[in-house]
C-alpha cells in the first residue's frame, strides 16, 4: 500500500493542477488576509486569524476536489486502474494510499499559512496576544474538514468517467454537506430535523472543533464521514465494469 | 494443472462475453487463446487475472479458487493487459521498482536488474516510460508481469504491433518463460501459435469451439493450415 501511496503523491506532484490549485489557495488567502480592505488584518485593525479560518472552507470546496478528481476518474480513462487491480492489493489498501496521498497535498497546502500565524503573533500588541489554541483547534478543524472533502472527492472519482464531472460533483457534495445541510435545518421549525440537520453539518462540527475545544463527538463524527464516503467507493469499486 | 476454468460466464449488461467457457492449461506447456475479434479473449483472461469477476462457473489457479483467494492469486500470477496500460509518467526503472514493492518483494534493486535484463531493456532503462517506442513499451508490461517470478502466465496479445525482430525475440522469451511456468496467451498471428503453443483454445461470440493440443487439431483438419482451420471453426 505504501508504493500506491508514493506513486499516487509523486504523480500528484508531478501534475501541474497540484501547484494551480495551491498556488490559488495561498494567493486567495493571502489576499484576504493581508489586502481586502474589508477582511485583511492592517486595515482591519485586529491581529486575529478569524477570518482566514472562515474563508478555508469555502476555498477547499473547490480546490479539494481539483486535487481528488483524478485519483480514479484517470485510471479509468487511461486504463492504467489494472496495474493496481491486479497486485495483492484490496480495494481498501488502493483507496486510502490515494485517499491519504490526496489529504497529504491538503497538509502541504496548509503548511505554508502558519505564516500567517507567526505574523499575527509578532503584529499582536503585545506581541503574541492571539489565543493560540483556538488557532490550533481551527488547525485541527480544517484538517478534518480537509480528509471529510478528500473522502467525498475519491468517491465522485470512482463514479465518474471523467475528471470534469467528478470534480463537479465533489464541489456539489461538499457544498452541500457544508452548507446546505446548515441552511435547510433552517428551514425546519421542528427541533428534531433542526438537530437532526444540525448534527449531520461539517459546518457546525468544524465551527465546534475551532472554538478550541476538541470534543470527541466531533471527531466521532468526521471519522464516520470519511468511512461512509471511503466505504462507498469500495463498493464502487468492488462492483466496477471497467 | 495448474489453471482448470469451469464453465465460465460473464455479461456486460445484456450482452454476454462469454458463455460456458471450460479448458485446462499445466506448467511447462504454453497454450494459444484464439478467437475473432470480441470473441471475449480478454474477457476470460481479466476473469483469470482476478480483475473481474465471473457471473457464473469458477476458475481454480493453482489450487485456489479464484473467487475466495484473489490476493493469493494475484501473488501467482502475472498478467499482461491488452493494450499495455502503463503509467507514462514514471521511469522504466522506477515504475518497476514501483511493481515490485506493490508485490512487496525483497531485494528490489536487485529484482529490478534481473527482470530489466530478462526482457532486453538495459538501454532503455534510464528513459521515461513516454518515450519508449511500442516495442519497448511492450517489454516494460512483460517485465511487470514477471518481476514476481508467478507461476502462472497471462499475456494478452503480447506481439501485437511489434516489428519481425521484436517478435522473434519476445517469442523466444516466452518460449523460456513457458518452460516453467504456466502460460495462455491470445494472439490472431497463426504462425504464432505453430511457432510456441503446444495447446490450442479457440472460442468464438463467447462460446468455446475447440480445445485440444496443437498436435491433435493438426491430425483432425489434415490438409488444412492453421489459419483454414480458424476459419471453419469460427465462421
Ligand atoms: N467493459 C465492457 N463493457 C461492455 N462490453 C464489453 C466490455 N468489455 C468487452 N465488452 C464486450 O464483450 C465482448 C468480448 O470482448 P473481449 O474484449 O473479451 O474480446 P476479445 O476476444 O478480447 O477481442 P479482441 O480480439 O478484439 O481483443 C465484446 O463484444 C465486447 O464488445
Ligand atoms: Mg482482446
Amino acid at each position: 500500500m505504501y508504493a500506491v501511496f508514493k506513486r499516487e503523491l509523486f504523480s500528484l506532484l508531478n501534475s501541474l493542477m497540484a501547484y494551480i490549485t495551491i498556488g490559488v489557495f495561498l494567493l486567495a488567502t493571502g489576499l484576504l488576509l493581508w489586502f481586502f480592505p474589508d477582511s485583511s488584518i492592517p486595515d482591519y485593525g485586529y491581529a486575529e486569524l478569524g477570518s482566514f479560518f472562515n474563508l478555508v472552507p469555502f476555498l477547499f470546496i473547490f480546490l479539494i476536489p481539483a486535487i481528488s478528481m483524478r485519483a480514479f476518474a484517470e485510471e479509468r480513462r487511461e486504463g492504467t486502474y489494472m496495474l493496481l487491480a491486479i497486485r495483492p492489493l484490496t480495494e481498501l489498501q488502493i483507496i486510502l494510499a490515494k485517499y491519504l496521498a490526496c489529504l497529504s497535498l491538503v497538509v502541504v497546502a496548509l503548511l505554508p499559512t502558519l505564516v500567517y500565524y507567526f505574523s499575527v503573533y509578532k503584529l499582536g500588541s503585545p506581541a503574541g496576544n492571539i489565543d493560540s489554541a483556538v488557532v490550533a483547534g481551527s488547525y485541527v478543524g480544517l484538517l478534518l474538514l480537509g480528509s471529510a472533502f478528500v473522502s467525498v472527492g475519491i468517491l465522485a472519482s470512482s463514479l465518474a468517467k471523467n475528471q470534469v464531472v467528478a470534480f463537479a460533483l465533489a464541489a456539489f457534495i461538499c457544498f452541500l454537506v457544508y452548507m446546505g445541510l446548515d441552511a435547510a435545518a433552517k428551514i425546519f421549525s421542528m427541533q428534531w430535523i433542526e438537530g437532526l440537520l444540525n448534527g449531520l453539518s461539517v459546518n457546525e462540527h468544524y465551527q465546534s472543533i475551532s472554538r478550541g475545544v476538541i470534543d470527541t463527538r466531533d471527531l466521532v463524527y468526521f471519522f464516520s464521514f470519511n468511512v461512509f464516503f471511503l466505504a462507498w467507493t469500495s463498493f464502487v469499486l468492488k462492483g466496477r465494469k471497467w | 494443472m495448474s489453471i482448470k476454468v469451469n464453465a465460465l460466464s460473464k455479461s456486460y449488461g445484456k450482452q454476454k462475453a462469454i458463455d460456458n467457457i471450460s479448458f485446462e492449461a499445466s506448467p511447462g506447456r504454453i497454450l494459444g487463446f484464439l478467437g475473432p475479434n470480441g470473441a471475449g479473449k480478454s474477457t476470460t483472461m481479466k476473469i483469470l487475472s482476478a480483475y473481474l469477476s465471473a457471473d457464473a462457473g469458477e476458475a481454480v489457479i493453482c489450487g485456489l479458487g479464484i473467487r475466495d483467494n484473489a490476493l493469493e492469486i494475484k501473488k501467482r500470477i502475472g498478467y499482461l493487459p491488452e493494450h499495455t496500460p502503463l503509467y507514462v509518467d514514471m521511469y522504466v526503472k522506477e515504475f518497476l521498482a514501483f511493481v515490485a514493492e506493490s508485490y512487496g518483494l525483497k531485494g528490489i534493486d536487485l529484482k529490478v536488474k534481473e527482470v530489466i535484463t530478462k526482457v532486453g531493456l538495459e538501454a532503455e532503462q534510464f528513459k521515461k516510460i513516454s518515450m519508449l517506442s511500442k516495442g519497448y513499451k511492450q517489454r516494460v508490461g512483460l517485465a511487470q508481469a514477471i518481476i514476481h517470478d508467478p507461476q502462472v502466465l497471462i499475456l494478452d496479445e503480447p506481439t501485437s504491433g511489434l516489428d519481425p525482430n521484436q517478435l522473434l525475440e519476445i517469442r523466444s522469451l516466452i518460449r523460456n518463460l513457458g518452460q516453467n511456468k504456466t502460460v495462455i496467451l491470445s494472439t490472431h498471428i497463426m504462425q504464432e501459435v505453430e511457432a510456441i503453443c503446444d495447446d490450442v483454445v479457440i472460442i468464438s461470440k463467447g462460446k468455446l469451439v475447440a480445445v485440444s493440443s496443437l498436435q491433435e487439431l493438426r491430425e483432425k483438419h489434415r490438409n488444412s493450415s492453421l489459419e483454414e482451420i480458424f476459419r471453419k471453426l469460427t465462421a
